[in-house]
């Protein structure tokens, strides 16, 4: 081609120069940029790096999940989080000088994170985890404000929260803290290897997976820190333990399945549902390969000494002739309308649809999840890994609360499952409330 | 006890033998990764108890994503969609809408609602001329001179049943389809119709037959798509 070019007309070899000069003053004027860039890349070194994994760090404690309104600018806040003491409003935590923390410094931003303090000294309701964020580093902390100071800023006031009295009080909140907050730091177990102790550390505080993995108390307070489970705040979701074997305990599990789990939502047994798949999209498909991995150990760790507390035996609380009346009915139903997918032995199709036979998700004691998952339906989070996922459809659309409770109280007990019946009950009770 | 475990035992196994182990196949194909979407929106328009569904087949790609991301970040709201949609990438969407709209099927036979020749009058005249003094366009100067949408962004207005054109006209009125949306035209439209005026056009495009297909954008006049621009962005807003 190029011979071509320079054998034939003389319009040809004219332009070709021109084509020629144009690159050369494209290349110069790179060349300039380039030096500009580095100039101020070495004034500003240390502060670009800082945001960069600020950035990152950001979306390891997926800060811009609760700091993001539907719909709305990322970290505006304007979020409303429904609990039982009230509707909490996140605020905006863009550079905002006004409506922001445009004006706060690092050790405002540290006082917040590990303290529980705005900068104005007010304390904070723990509806923002600084009970786990209390363990982040300064310097993890310092980057993350870097980040956010960076962003653009964006005008939204903050709506007041909706407290419901007495725990609008701020004497309460005091004492609230009093008995359950204590500010600290992640303290390294030696006996673990360097990845375990990251993995806690990650899991423990910016993760704040036991925001939801805990039980509460009557004041909200995580009752233990050992990622137990319990009912989530607000949702009608129950997020399990993470470190029984009858839950989402992954003692059994290969680290590479895990980590599968975390960063796309889905493996050939599992998949990430609710609030869980939320995690996933906005915050765990970002991780790092490493990081990931030290979150999977951890995670293992946590129910690999557990001695196996699998139940002695089947008790049903129901008579025999109501369990044949379920199963009957309720395999009716299945054939219907799941077992297209799931299949007749509840196999499902691996990274598909999932297995429902041997499901902790299915047969764990608590039904609500189970419920809810064929109620709404819903996609497996769209990750890198799985950015076309199928489907389960909401089949609240189709099925009365009497035949949900039928076809789940078949699945929780068919091809060895053994579980609670669930009742119209239990189904017309996950419906109430948020989401 | 044990005679118990024994017949549950017993009647699984009775039931998994009867309903045989015939492995699941999926087909790699987007009708089967749609499946949570037709259940409701099947090839008919579908009312159930509690909620009516429309067609979605054959509707302009750029308004069925534009509704999906609607739907997904809280703009429009009915929750079993948002709740569906929650965790889908734009890229996604993107392909599920072009799937539907790609969708040819045929169309249910008109609705056949008896209407009185004035209010036949009326209809048609709201329909191919509006309504000048109160500020009403066609119908027809937005959704197509043939009522079939206009690509990318207008919908079709045939092909829907009576009902579904009523509730989304109402909605449109009391502001309940597109939150937050302070200048929009269809709900500054839907606002000046009376009661007896969107009556009688619902009634009036659930009895025609379909025919024809969506125009393209450049049939739209200028005026109208400033005054709509919120509306026919194919994109909507990138947030």
């Amino acid at each position: 081609m190029r011979y071509q070019i320079f054998s034939s007309n003389h319009w040809k070899c004219n332009a070709l120069f021109w084509w020629c000069i144009a690159v050369l003053i494209l290349a110069l004027s790179a060349m300039v940029a380039d030096a500009i860039a580095a100039d101020t890349e070495r004034s500003s070194e240390g502060q670009g790096e800082g945001v960069m994994r600020g950035a990152y760090l950001a979306r390891v404690g997926n800060c811009m999940g609760c700091h993001t309104t539907k719909g709305g600018q990322p970290f505006a806040g304007g979020r409303r989080l429904s609990t039982s003491f009230g509707i909490f409003v996140t605020p905006n935590i863009t550079p905002d000088m006004e409506t922001g923390i445009g004006l706060w410094s690092e050790e405002d931003f540290w006082q917040a994170l590990h303290q529980g303090r705005s900068r104005d000294g007010r304390l904070l309701y723990p509806a923002f985890p600084y009970t786990e964020y209390t363990k982040v580093t300064r310097q993890d902390a310092d980057a993350i404000f870097a980040y956010l100071q960076s962003l653009s800023p964006v005008s939204q006031v903050n709506s007041p929260h909706d407290i419901f009295f007495p725990y609008n009080s701020k004497s309460l909140l005091a004492i609230w803290r009093a008995l359950y907050f204590k500010e600290g730091a992640y303290e390294p177990d030696q006996s673990k290897s360097e990845t375990w102790n990251r993995g806690a550390y990650l899991v423990q505080g910016l993760g704040h997976c036991n925001a939801c993995h805990t039980t509460r108390n009557i004041l909200g307070a995580s009752q233990d820190e050992a990622l137990a489970g319990g009912q989530i705040m607000g949702m009608n979701w129950y997020a399990p333990s993470l470190s029984s074997h009858l839950e989402a305990g992954s003692g059994g599990w290969e680290i590479e399945e895990i980590v599968a789990l975390l960063t796309t939502g889905i493996t050939k047994r599992a998949v990430a549902s609710g609030p869980m798949a939320t995690v996933v999209r906005q915050s765990l498909q970002y991780l790092s390969q490493e990081d990931t991995y030290a979150m999977a150990v951890y995670l293992k760790s946590l129910s690999e000494n557990v001695s196996s507390n699998m139940p002695g035996g089947v008790s049903f609380s129901v008579m025999s002739g109501s369990l044949r009346k379920h199963m009957d009915l309720g395999g009716k139903l299945y054939e219907e309308y799941c077992q297209t997918c799931h299949g007749s032995d509840g196999k499902g199709v691996p990274g598909i649809y999932p297995a429902l036979a041997g499901n902790r998700g299915v047969t764990m004691d608590s039904p609500m999840n189970v419920i809810l998952s064929v109620l709404n339906g819903g996609y497996p989070p769209t990750t890198a890994g799985n950015p076309r996922p199928y489907g389960m459809p909401p089949f609240q659309q189709v099925l009365r609360n009497e035949e949900v409770a039928l076809v789940v109280s078949y699945i929780r007990n068919a091809w060895g499952n053994r579980s609670s019946l669930v009742s119209a009950v239990d189904v017309d009770r996950s419906k109430g409330g948020n989401y | 006890m044990m005679r118990f475990i024994l017949l549950v035992f017993f009647y699984i196994t009775v039931v998994v033998n009867a309903h045989g182990r015939a492995p699941v196949v999926v087909p790699d194909t987007m009708a089967e990764r749609v499946r949570a979407c037709t259940i409701c929106h099947s090839a008919e328009n579908k009312a159930t108890r509690d909620a009516y569904y429309p067609r979605i087949a054959g509707k302009p790609q750029g308004y069925l994503f534009s509704q999906l991301r609607n739907f997904r970040d809280g703009r429009r709201y009915y929750q079993p969609m948002m709740i569906l949609l929650e965790n889908m990438s734009d890229e996604y969407l993107l392909e599920i809408a072009r799937y539907f709209s790609e969708l040819r099927l045929p169309y249910p036979p008109p609705e056949r609602i008896h209407m009185q020749p004035d209010e036949i009058r009326l209809a048609e005249r709201l329909i191919y001329s509006g309504n000048p003094e109160q500020d009403i366009p066609a119908c027809s100067a937005c959704h197509g001179d043939n009522l079939m949408g206009i690509e990318p962004a207008i919908p079709g207005l045939l092909g829907l049943s009576r009902a579904y054109i009523s509730a989304q006209l109402s909605g449109w009125r009391t502001g309940s389809i597109i939150r937050s949306q302070t200048s929009d035209c269809m709900s500054e439209i839907a606002k000046q119709l009376t009661d007896d005026e969107a009556n009688a056009v619902a009634k009036w495009l659930a009895n025609q037959p379909v025919a024809g297909e969506s125009r393209p954008f450049k049939s739209l006049l200028p005026e109208l798509v400033r005054r709509c621009s919120q509306n026919i962005q194919e994109n909507g807003d990138s947030k």
